[in-house]
């Protein structure tokens, strides 16, 4: 027997933390730091954060498309590893066919992460905890545990060259956001795993192709991770599949958390992981500026995704 | 004297009086029957005597004392068992393990006597025909086998009372001969069992009391060979046999004469699954409502979802307009035609979180897109459509649909199944937890989408909804065909005795 909600209080109050907290958290430091911090609004020091935060963005995008269908994916990292560790090896061919190993290497881990977590079945969290640990490895074995120089001028120029006064990094990421939420918003895939995130069940009676949406969720969230991955080569000229990528996992579900997408899937905030990412970068740079200790900017944050999970529970009564 | 009793007993939950003034008494060596439909309070009542709930008012006496058992844990203890449908063991632990768990035999130093248990387990579960290696894991078991685990381990605990919530349900006929062969021990060392089971030729079979409840009250309570089967039937189902014959009861208009010669829109022959379903064979012309009419657990719901790809079918064909649906999934049913209203609309109907557009949308969108790029005012005509034409409450299409009332939601639904343009709609229960103005305007739809040439299948557990909504009634019972109903004889009362006449003559099959 079901028990309906007799009572339904207004939820205006409540539904705007999850919504607009982020933002109003970013213009709070922005204004903090603007009259505090010095020479925060200096070109060189924006520039730094947003070179810096890019790489986050981009394998956040793929998060929150990953999040959105109630999964989780914590191979990101190793596969910007194995992107990173193929493009010393392919560059001798080439940038554009380097960069397209590198995004194949993505497709193939995002495909079996997809066929574990939808027709195996598999939990995402174990799934993708398969390649977490293999895919680095394997980056590794591949690169033999070498620092690896790349020195192509192309490649350099992706990663620290500059396109009307902006990095290349910030051109390639905002472009990005807007594919990814484009896909959200306007094509029947993004439909499909917004409804799969929201009712499995239910989607895959309607006649949806469930598993296929969810194979290609999860290559899209690969795919994105190796980008992230060979622009990381790029950035700092030189391929190390040991620390490219390390704990990226973490900032990107950060970022998609704070951003107001629930993990219960059936919604992606696009935009709110953009500002995810940078409420959470703006963060470390305002507690660096003023000679915080690193432990305290890792409890600030973690107060934070606290207050963003608290915000973005969901009524259980419904 | 009763061994344990309930006096007036009441349990409300916000909005619903799940139990109203229930009084039940079970006798030491008694197998008594407790009998009633979906959300009779058949649960709610086992879980007041097993220390789930408490009850809101009332009585409950255990062995002539007043009792208050606050955890499942104390019933137990006091000698409460229950065994539940779903075994509630260990899977990955032992067979002897699983028996003995939380009370293991233990040696000198205070460690488990392993050898003691191996041997001591096979000993038991021998008189439950479970001969295999008590080492293996349990979930490696038959399902049988476990709930005669289950079963062993609950009787086991010195139980004076022993609670059975469909025991059979997954159970082989020679396993059902083993569990029965186990109660008629029980039953003659004075153990008390409360039976709960809907399978009829069971309950005459092994039971002596019977209770029967609707909607939280007992409707009747007593010797089970002085009751009538279709009495029984009868006051289940809360139909008065002589004052049922009422036109006009139900939003639906009558008899849909569709082509009475037309070639069927959808053909099952031979349907079978596991267990569940047995050979089961109908057919739907366009124009005609089919009704599936049985108790619970006849397996009505799993056909409907068999020919919508949505339960695995170990045999059978389905066809749609003629053509052989090969290999059923959900995918391909939707693309043969055949649209699913599933019995649970919450669970595997709507998506709660998302607006009314997306829902009604979401079987269709590749149409409503060029290129995967989805076109909002295509989806807007066909959102506005059937927003109209179904009389779609709501502030907008852009509100979630988790916030609309039951019967919009059932719309909503409604609506995504027309939109793929289906040639069969099967509804599972399409009015249950919708008020009535809504209810009405449902059945008056079907009526309508039939008149359109539609072949519907409509399963409902409210037997006037069923009779005046169908052409013809194909009558289910444990997951085979046992009857149809037509033309005149599509009645409340022939429902009624197809339903208990299929358990009396299905007991000569039982005997050989």
């Amino acid at each position: 027997m079901t028990t309906e909600a007799l009572v339904r209080r207004p939820t205006f109050d409540r539904a705007w933390l999850p919504k607009y907290g982020v933002y109003a958290a970013i213009v709070l430091l922005v204004l903090y730091n603007v009259a505090f911090t010095p020479n925060f609004l200096a070109w060189s020091n924006l520039r730094i954060q947003l070179v810096q935060v890019a790489p986050i963005v981009i394998v956040a995008l793929g998060m929150a498309l990953v999040i959105g269908t109630e999964g989780i994916d914590l191979s990101v990292g190793s596969v910007m590893a194995l992107a990173a560790a193929l493009i010393p090896l392919y560059l001798g061919y080439g940038v554009i066919a380097a960069i397209l190993v590198s995004l194949v290497a993505g497709v193939v881990v995002g495909l079996i992460n997809g066929v574990l977590v939808a027709r195996v079945g598999l939990q995402p969290i174990v799934a993708t905890l398969a390649l977490f640990v293999g895919g680095r490895g394997l980056a590794l074995v591949i690169s033999h545990g070498q620092l690896k120089d790349v020195r192509n001028d192309d490649l350099i120029f992706l990663g620290s060259g500059d396109f009307l006064g902006l990095p290349m990094l910030v051109w390639i990421a905002a472009l990005l956001v807007l594919v990814v939420a484009f896909v959200v918003r306007r094509t029947v895939f993004g439909r499909r795993l917004l409804a799969v995130g929201g009712n499995r069940a239910a989607t895959e009676l309607a006649g949806v192709p469930v598993k296929r949406v969810l194979i290609g969720v999860y290559v899209l969230c690969a795919v994105l991770a190796s980008i992230a991955g060979l622009l990381a080569v790029a950035r700092i000229q030189s391929s190390d599949a040991s620390s490219v990528g390390l704990l990226i996992e973490l900032s990107a579900i950060t970022a998609v958390v704070v951003g107001g997408t629930p993990l219960t899937g059936g919604k992606v905030r696009v935009l709110g992981t953009v500002a995810g990412a940078l409420l959470m970068q703006l963060v470390i740079a305002t507690m660096i500026k003023h000679n915080l200790q690193p432990s305290t900017t890792e409890m600030a944050q973690a107060v934070i995704i606290l207050v963003a999970v608290y915000a973005a529970r969901e009524r259980k009564s419904r | 004297m009763p061994i344990l009793e309930v006096t007036d007993v009441s349990k409300v939950f916000p909005g619903v009086r799940a139990l109203d003034g229930v009084s039940f008494a079970l006798q030491p060596g008694e197998v008594h029957a407790l009998v009633g439909e979906n959300g009779a309070g058949k649960s709610t009542l086992i879980k007041l005597l097993t220390g789930v709930y408490q009850p809101d008012g009332g009585e409950l006496r255990y062995r002539d004392e007043p009792a208050r058992f606050a955890t499942p844990m104390d019933a137990q203890r006091a000698g409460i068992s229950t065994i539940y449908q779903e075994v509630n063991l260990v899977p990955l632990m032992s067979v002897a393990h699983n028996l003995f768990l939380g009370r293991e035999p233990r040696n000198a130093f205070g460690l488990v006597d392993e050898r003691r248990m191996i041997r001591e387990a096979s000993e038991i579960l021998v008189r439950y025909g479970v001969t295999t290696d008590v080492r293996r894991p349990l979930g490696t078991m038959a399902l049988g086998a476990q709930q005669m685990v289950a079963l062993a381990r609950a009787v086991m605990v010195d139980a004076k009372v022993v609670i059975m919530d469909e025991p059979t349900s997954s159970l082989e006929p020679r396993e059902v001969e083993t569990l029965f062969g186990v109660i008629r021990d029980l039953h003659a060392r004075g153990i008390g069992i409360v039976y709960v089971s809907h399978r009829l030729d069971e309950l005459y079979q092994i039971c002596d009391a019977v209770t029967i409840l609707r909607d939280g009250k007992v409707v009747h309570t007593g010797k089970l060979a002085e009751l009538e089967r279709i009495k029984l039937v009868s006051l289940m189902l809360g139909r008065d046999m002589s004052a049922v014959r009422r036109e006009g009861f139900t939003g639906f208009a009558g008899d849909h004469t569709g082509a009475a010669d037309a070639p069927p829109v959808l053909r099952v022959t031979g349907l079978s699954s596991r267990h569940r379903l047995h050979d089961i064979s109908f057919a739907v012309r366009p124009g005609e409502v089919v009704g599936l009419g049985g108790l619970l657990g006849a397996g009505r719901s799993e056909t409907i979802k068999a020919i919508g790809g949505a339960y695995p079918v170990d045999a059978g064909e389905i066809e749609v307009g003629g053509r052989t649906l090969k290999n059923p999934t959900p995918v391909r049913a939707v693309q043969a035609g055949i649209a699913v209203q599933p019995e649970d609309r919450k669970a595997e109907g709507i998506v709660a979180g998302l607006s009314i557009r997306e829902n009604i949308a979401l079987a269709v969108l590749p149409r409503m897109a060029r290129w995967g790029l989805v076109s909002d005012r295509r989806i807007d005509k066909i959102v506005d459509t059937y927003m109209t034409r179904l009389r779609i409450k709501a502030s907008g299409p852009d509100q979630r649909v988790g916030d609309l009332s039951g019967g919009n939601q059932q719309k909503v639904l409604l609506a995504r199944l027309l939109a793929t343009q289906p040639r069969v709609l099967l509804l599972d229960e399409p009015t249950r937890g919708i008020d009535v103005g809504a209810k009405a305007e449902v059945q008056a739809l079907i009526d309508e989408l039939a008149a359109d040439g539609l072949g519907v299948v409509l399963v409902s557990s409210d037997a006037e909804e069923l009779v005046e909504g169908a052409d013809r009634v194909v009558v289910l019972r444990d997951g085979a065909v046992v009857g149809e109903l037509t033309g005149t004889n599509v009645t409340t009362e022939a429902l009624l005795e197809t339903i208990a006449a299929a358990a009396v003559s299905s007991e000569e099959p039982h005997d050989n």
